[in-house]
């Protein structure tokens, strides 16, 4: 083979190359229009008597105890209503996928709701660190994206992902909440920080140096869902000398921090925020030691205490329970997943006959939404966090009891403003 | 016909068909169809990348899931620091992803002189470890890595000139598959030139070979920085294609299908490792969704979820060496009955001067070194 020749073969080689190039990119110019967020009139998984939606659901893995009972509570809360007709004559129907808490199983689950089965909404998708995964994912598809289960800042930027909305009140706003209570409660004693690795254990803390300052806390501990030793960090925790620790935690994880803790003679007082304090679950990890490792346990509540009998909502999802829950025990998670399926429903009452992605992203927006909450959300076109606030509560005797005033709160510097307001009656046939 | 006997012509041109088969193949699949696709051509660039290092120069990694953790971080890092500075462009990607392979090229350089000292199961243990250990550092400096969260992968939609409805799944499936067709172009060129026929000499005698003049060490540091190097966009892609980049993502159960996947697809075949990529792949699919239609709870649907495919993957491995040790490739040229080109691990080694020999009768290979 010549120099000339094998010149002129790589000449030839190359305009083949780039004529096929060429013909990649002018491979597909299929024009259908697609809807921005707000106007989307596109409503798949939804037919005149239907809506599908989905969630993605730590049923296993690292946060599955306690959390594995919300999409059960839930699916029962949606059984109940669409016995009763459902809402504006549509059954709700919810699909439940298993990610195991791991972002990557998030990552391909979501895209197998949305892709594949088509869902109208996603409901409670649960997790900071997994569904942070498939923000980006759930803005592309504009799937509706309502009412994560998590109090990641992440769901309240409406430039950024227009379809995302929080529920909970977000960490952040927690983190100041317990920070005022430690303040006030726990003058002059040296606080720290346990946290979960993520945008969860952080904005909480950033929640808690708001109100304390910025060099408060004088050691900040984190952990990570996988490995579950903690004994390192709180061996820290111990040798710094911290008298108050406030924990951004799992279950599984304030579990594991209150039992490392005893075992290396370490008494502090724990301030545990919300998700990580439901006392049937962590029962589940102590057994008989519960009660005197949660004595005197600090944390706050944004729904009411599970074991309140005497309000409305409490008694209506104790009664749903029995009758399409399998009457499992009813704590928190049960109480939380009932509590976002009310929502929901209405939300998609307030969307209208005519259903569809933006009719029901705007009707989140409008709010005006009452249901057990202590305080109301926030939903707004500019703001698309949930609860406005919390209530600090005590632990004693195995009891949660709610002390002092509920407050409400931005995620900045604003200051704590007692709400005075009170919640919703449930109603009767437990339909919006 | 005088044309397809140059290498690189033949490269080309199967680069081209390849480039073809994917606009074609992605445009007639559903959007979630693509996102597999996608996954797909992660595999493929990591496995060619190990089949050459673990076929042709004889060493194994048992780790390679990390050289694509560090793919895709760095991806992820700089294309966060490109859209936080809102700087956009068709440019953007390729660059990040070309930093992402380079770097993984340097870490896997830095393991290739550890690997170079170390033999059969030491190397094996020291690969495994790193699969291990380079994972959890994403935990230990969660302020640059977010610990599990892992960090999210923003990138620029597909670009306007492919239509208005072109979905993103389908643009990642071709940056996928694009990535993967370029290793594989790279690869079978490396493999007919002067330096893929070092590795396989190191592989067969590494005496013959030091007397032939060659430095043993430098050419398995080599195979493992062109191995990284490799993996390292291939770890970029899956990150782009899962748009995060989580340790989750880069696990050990990840670097043992890799591992399963080159040898069910035939050791040193880079044809080999898209076989066994796919079969990977798409049967750990179809065994996930077995599982999820057999209606267990959720508990044990989860265990056999992990574990269902991982035991096929063995199952496999296990009677792919016993029934036909040179993979599916192998059996594919056994049908066609064309001669191995390249020895497989089985049997005598080729005889390094009797190589030596036969490459220097043959018409000059690509590139033009000669």
């Amino acid at each position: 083979m010549t120099g000339t020749h094998r010149r002129r073969t790589r000449v030839v080689a190359a305009v083949t190359a780039i004529a096929l190039v060429g013909l990649m990119a002018c491979g597909s110019t299929k024009t259908k229009s697609g809807g921005n967020a707000a106007g989307d009139t596109s409503a798949p998984g939804v037919t005149k008597d239907s809506i599908l939606v989905g969630t993605t659901q730590p049923l296993t893995g690292p946060a599955a105890p306690g959390y594995s009972k919300i999409s059960a509570a839930m699916t029962a809360y949606f059984k109940y209503a669409n016995e009763q007709g459902g809402v504006n004559g549509r059954k709700v129907t919810l699909k439940v996928l298993d990610d195991g808490y791991n972002p990557a199983n998030t990552a391909t689950k979501t895209r197998q709701l949305v892709l594949q089965d088509k869902v109208f909404a996603l409901l409670g998708s649960l997790g900071t660190p997994t569904h942070t995964a498939v923000l980006d994912f759930i803005k592309t598809n504009k799937v509706p994206d309502l009412f994560v289960a998590s109090g990641s800042r992440s769901w309240n930027q409406p430039a950024k992902y227009p379809t995302t909305f929080g529920w909970q009140p977000d960490y952040t706003v927690e983190g100041k909440i317990l920070g005022d209570y430690v303040k006030k409660t726990f003058a002059g004693k040296k606080v720290c920080s346990f946290g979960q690795g993520d945008d969860f254990g952080t904005d909480g803390v950033q929640g808690v140096e708001a109100v304390l300052g910025s060099t408060a806390l004088a050691s900040k501990q984190t952990y990570t869902p996988t490995n579950t030793n903690v004994g390192p960090q709180v061996a820290a925790l111990k040798s710094a000398g911290c008298q108050v620790v406030v924990s951004f935690t799992v279950p599984g994880f304030t579990a594991l921090e209150l039992g490392t803790a005893a075992k290396l003679g370490f008494h502090p007082q724990f301030v545990v925020s919300n998700v990580g304090s439901d006392i049937v679950t962590l029962t589940g990890f102590l057994k008989e030691a519960t009660v005197p490792l949660l004595e005197g346990m600090v944390s706050d509540s944004y729904l009411p205490i599970p074991t309140d009998a005497s309000n409305s909502w409490i008694k209506l999802f104790q009664t749903v329970n029995q009758k399409y829950n399998n009457n499992v025990p009813f704590d928190g998670n049960v109480l939380y997943g009932m509590s976002v399926a009310y929502t929901f429903l209405q939300a998609v009452k307030a969307a209208g006959k005519t259903l569809n992605r933006g009719s029901l992203t705007a009707a989140v927006e409008k709010g005006g939404f009452t249901g057990p909450g202590l305080t109301p959300f926030r939903f707004s076109a500019s703001d698309h966090s949930g609860f406005a606030g919390t209530q600090v509560a005590v632990i004693k005797g195995g009891v949660a009891t709610p002390t002092g005033s509920i407050f409400t709160t931005d995620d900045s510097n604003g200051p704590l403003t007692v709400y005075s307001g009170s919640a919703a009656t449930a109603p009767a046939n437990g339909l919006p | 016909m005088a044309l397809l006997r140059s290498t690189l012509v033949r490269h080309l041109v199967l680069l081209a068909l390849g480039a073809l088969a994917l606009v074609l193949l992605t445009g007639s699949l559903s959007t979630f169809h693509n996102y597999e696709l996608a996954g797909l051509g992660a595999y493929v660039c990591t496995a060619a990348g190990l089949t050459v290092l673990t076929g042709l120069n004889g060493q194994i990694s048992l780790g390679h899931a990390a050289l694509m953790a560090i793919g895709g971080y760095t991806v992820a890092l700089l294309q966060i620091r490109f859209s936080d500075r809102a700087i956009t462009g068709l440019w953007v990607l390729p660059l990040s992803l070309l930093a992402g392979a380079a770097v993984t090229g340097v870490a896997a350089a830095v393991v290739g002189v550890a690997a170079a000292r170390l033999r059969g199961p030491y190397l094996a243990g020291v690969t495994l470890a790193l699969g291990v250990a380079l994972p959890a550092l994403t935990s230990r400096f969660t302020s640059v890595f977010k610990g599990d969260q892992g960090l999210s992968v923003p990138f620029d939609p597909p670009p306007a000139s492919l239509g208005a409805n072109f979905a993103v799944e389908r643009w990642q499936a071709w940056i996928s598959l694009g990535a993967a067709l370029i290793v594989l172009f790279f690869l079978a060129n490396l493999n007919r030139s002067a330096i893929g026929r070092h590795f396989r000499a190191v592989r067969d005698d590494e005496v013959a070979a030091q007397l032939s003049g060659l430095s043993v060490p430098r050419v398995q540091i080599l195979a493992f920085t062109v191995s990284g190097v490799a993996a390292g966009l291939g770890g970029g892609v899956f990150a782009v294609s899962l748009q995060t980049a989580s340790p989750g993502s880069f696990d050990l159960t990840l670097s043992l299908a890799l591992l399963s996947a080159v040898v069910i697809g035939g050791l040193g075949s880079l044809a080999g490792a898209v076989w066994g990529s796919i079969i990977v792949v798409y049967l750990g699919i179809v065994l996930r969704g077995f599982v999820d239609d057999l209606g267990l709870s959720a508990a044990s649907a989860q265990k056999l979820h992990d574990n269902l495919p991982n035991a096929a993957f063995g199952l496999l491995l296990v009677l792919v060496m016993l029934i036909l040790p040179g993979g599916i490739q192998g059996l594919l040229r056994r049908l066609a009955g064309v001669a191995p080109v390249d020895r497989l691990r089985r049997g005598r080694p080729e005889p390094f001067a009797a190589a030596i020999a036969q490459h220097s009768s043959s018409p000059p290979p690509s590139g033009g070194q000669q």
